[in-house]
């Protein structure tokens, strides 16, 4: 099926100076300023990581959470390319901008939370590098996959330079770095979980289990899912456009299909291995044990009927409540349920939460600026905007 | 339904097509899974020249000479705990301390090596685990297990600093300097540096009361289960100092009540740096782990996931070959509307 059925997609226009880009800009500066002092006088002089919890929230929510939720590009190109579900064709390009975004600065965000950055380039030395590692596998898989997506992008940035020819001669491979745009999410994605294993009896028994791949490569992809419905209702709502929820209604039916795969596995995992007496213990870590899965749950009380999936703002809530589940998911694993001894906390400094929020931002003003400048979003009908180019 | 004809044949539909991709996919996947039986990785062993130490907490006075020794022989500055910052009081081993003595309290404290009303010492560095956890992390092998010696050493020139070697320890042992701009990993390498001047861990060189031992482990394990095999409260010859080789320093002292295990002979495989105690081990800070390294289970997964990259590269195949069919080219003249199309 082709996509030439669907409105070809156009710049959405407009200025780029209001208050949600100035907001954007200003966490930015902040953020890079702190990144600054970091780079001059050490990771104590901004964060709270410390030898028991080394890795806070610019590893595990910038990077782990962050290029989870980056997800959506590989998920769409999953319906549209593999399962050649061609009228998701529309929702390609919006979701392949917020993954590059997400990943990209996932990748920036790691390289500063490094203790020795100007090493990295040994990930990728043979002389260096460790293949069973795995985050040697994570850490080449996401570089190779920023990669490969700003090569899946570039049509769009060949198109608006008029560069028709070399788009043309791009898109006669393109069907190469679609499927590895596919692969290596898959293969990072599951890798992610993999990380925890090795850390053994640190990580609570909830989260301890060799399954983890299947467990994280499964939540990556409703989380793709879910952020997908998430940017869909929040763009159409900033743009004032309306929403393709033609589309949204079936994608989120095939969401729910993986949540319920997902909650089977895990819970499934759960007993086999016998950690289920702990998930009935009165402490913080079965509370968010439940929590986690509760968010799963009320995603199909929210968009469990075909009715109720007509409704944006079920949608809309069905995307925080997954995305919610994917963060604690990870949060729990990496810190909330690790436990590495008496005497070490964590929580993070202000400095910490600021460069963090920096990056969303610069996430968000990065989709903002290449929607109102490069043809990503489809070409709205029904709703005429201003005249532009 | 049919998708246009293309070269003159007739391609099935998205689903024929996707489920045939699904197969191939699948069956490559059992093929590479079947044909690897190695990808199962077994727990290390120790190298059978494997050095060590082996520490007796009933033997330890808690003078802290080896905490004292290891900062002269790594070049640590100190670490300060008080106000008056007089000397050198790390809390807990750092990127700058690599060897503590920690105290166990109870009560009143009145004797020693007594779990209620008593207090113990406790060594803390390095284990040198036989299947470390921290070389496994490692994806630029900063970390390494040297194949004669067994000695688990840090490379700074390769580390990039990611820290997975930090979290992935169950002792809790690579620690980093986060206050510095070129902070790099610390952690006890057995005094290595030290061999070539005819010398060995300074921790043990150092201990009056042979506490901390240095030796092969296979000598240093047959000490301390001749150590478990005696009478409480007969008396004994301690050696000091380094078991396999050196001068004789040995003395008489009497056996305490010790625990009916040597920490490290199986943990995660067994380590090299091997520890004694009158208290229960969990309670003075060592971990009970299993004989199973989490390096094995987590190394096991790797490689049957993606040895020779033989899943990736068959799932890369199946996608790369339904992603061919599926993708159209926008520029393309737009073929003829066709009856029945689905609409969006």
């Amino acid at each position: 099926m082709s996509a030439l059925h669907h409105a070809r997609p156009a710049p959405v226009g407009g200025s780029l100076f209001n208050a949600t880009t100035l907001v954007c800009g200003v966490l930015m500066a902040v953020a890079a300023t702190i990144i600054v002092v970091r780079l001059f006088f050490g990771l104590s002089s901004t964060t709270n990581v410390n030898d028991g919890y080394s890795w806070g929230i610019w590893v595990v929510v910038d990077v782990f959470i962050g290029s989870a939720l980056a997800c959506g590009g590989f998920c769409m190109a999953l319906l549209v390319y593999i399962f050649n579900k061609g009228k998701y064709h529309p929702l390609v390009r919006p979701a392949l901008l917020g993954s590059l975004f997400g990943y990209t600065l996932a990748g920036a965000a790691i390289t500063f939370d490094l203790g020795r950055w100007w090493n990295f380039w040994h990930i990728f030395w043979p002389g260096y590098f460790n293949v069973n590692s795995v985050m040697f596998e994570v850490a080449a898989c996401i570089t190779l996959y920023i990669i490969v997506m700003w090569i899946e992008f570039s049509p769009v940035f060949l198109e608006k330079l008029g560069l028709q020819d070399a788009r043309r001669k791009l898109e006669k491979v393109l069907f190469f770095f679609i499927a590895l745009g596919v692969v290596l999410p898959m293969m990072h994605q599951a890798s992610l979980g993999t990380m925890l294993v090795v850390m053994g009896g640190q990580v609570h028994p909830l989260w301890q289990t060799p399954i983890q791949p299947l467990l994280y490569l499964l939540s990556a992809i409703m989380l793709g899912y879910g952020v997908i419905l998430f940017e869909s209702c929040v763009a159409a709502s900033a743009y004032r456009r309306h929403i393709e929820l033609s589309l949204l209604n079936p994608m989120a039916k095939v969401m729910l299909g993986i949540i319920a795969v997902f909650l089977v596995v895990r819970l499934a995992d759960v007993a086999v291995r016998g950690a289920l007496p702990e998930a009935f213990r009165a402490n913080h870590v079965a509370l968010t044990f439940w929590a986690e899965n509760a968010c799963l749950l009320a995603t199909f009380v929210l968009i469990g009927t075909v009715e109720a999936r007509r409704n944006p703002a079920r949608l809309f809530l069905a995307g925080i409540t997954v995305m919610l589940s994917g963060i604690l998911l990870r949060l729990n694993g990496f810190l909330i349920a690790f436990d590495t001894g008496p005497g070490w906390s964590y929580f993070p400094s202000v400095p910490e939460l600021l460069v963090t929020i920096g990056i969303f931002a610069a996430e968000v003003f990065g989709y903002i600026y290449i929607t109102r400048r490069f043809p990503v979003l489809p070409r709205e009908e029904t709703y005429a905007q201003p005249a532009h180019s | 339904m049919k998708t246009p004809a293309r070269n003159g044949r007739i391609v099935p539909d998205g689903r024929r097509r996707f489920l045939k991709g699904c197969l191939g996919t699948a069956g490559a996947a059992v093929a590479a899974t079947v044909s690897s039986p190695a990808a199962a990785r077994d727990t290390y062993e120790r190298p059978a020249e494997a050095l060590g130490l082996l520490y007796d907490a009933t033997l330890c006075i808690g003078c802290k000479a080896c905490v004292a020794a290891c900062k002269q022989a790594n070049d640590n500055p100190p670490e300060f705990s008080t106000a008056d910052r007089l000397w050198d009081t790390p809390l807990d081993t750092s990127g700058y301390t690599f060897n503590i003595i920690k105290m166990y309290r109870s009560g009143t404290m009145a004797t020693k090596d007594d779990e209620e009303n008593g207090y113990a010492f406790m060594k803390t560095s390095c284990m040198h685990c036989a299947d470390p956890s921290c070389v496994s992390a490692c994806p630029v092998t900063a970390m390494t297990k040297d194949a004669t010696t067994g000695i688990v050493a840090y490379d700074a020139e390769a580390c990039v600093g990611c820290r997975y070697c930090v979290v992935a320890c169950p002792f809790g042992i690579p620690k980093y300097q986060y206050d510095s701009p070129t902070g790099k990993i610390g952690k006890c390498e057995l005094c290595r540096h030290r061999y070539k001047d005819g010398h060995y861990s300074a921790c043990a060189e150092v201990c009056p009361t042979g506490a901390t031992l240095y030796g092969r482990t296979s000598d240093l394990l047959a000490e301390a289960k001749r150590r478990l095999a005696l009478t409480p409260g007969s008396v004994t010859t301690y050696p000091r100092g380094n078991l396999s080789g050196g001068p004789d320093q040995s003395y008489e002292g009497k056996v305490a009540k010790y625990k009916q295990h040597v920490y490290g002979e199986t943990e995660y495989g067994g380590t090299q740096v091997l520890k004694l105690s009158a208290v229960d081990f969990e309670k003075v800070g060592m971990p009970y782990l299993s004989p199973k390294s989490s390096a094995s289970t987590s190394e096991t997964i790797q490689h049957t996931l993606y040895g020779g990259l033989l899943m990736p590269f068959a799932v890369l195949g199946a996608m790369t070959y339904v992603a061919r069919r599926n993708v159209h080219h926008e520029d393309d003249a737009p073929p003829p509307a066709q009856p029945g199309k689905e609409e969006s």
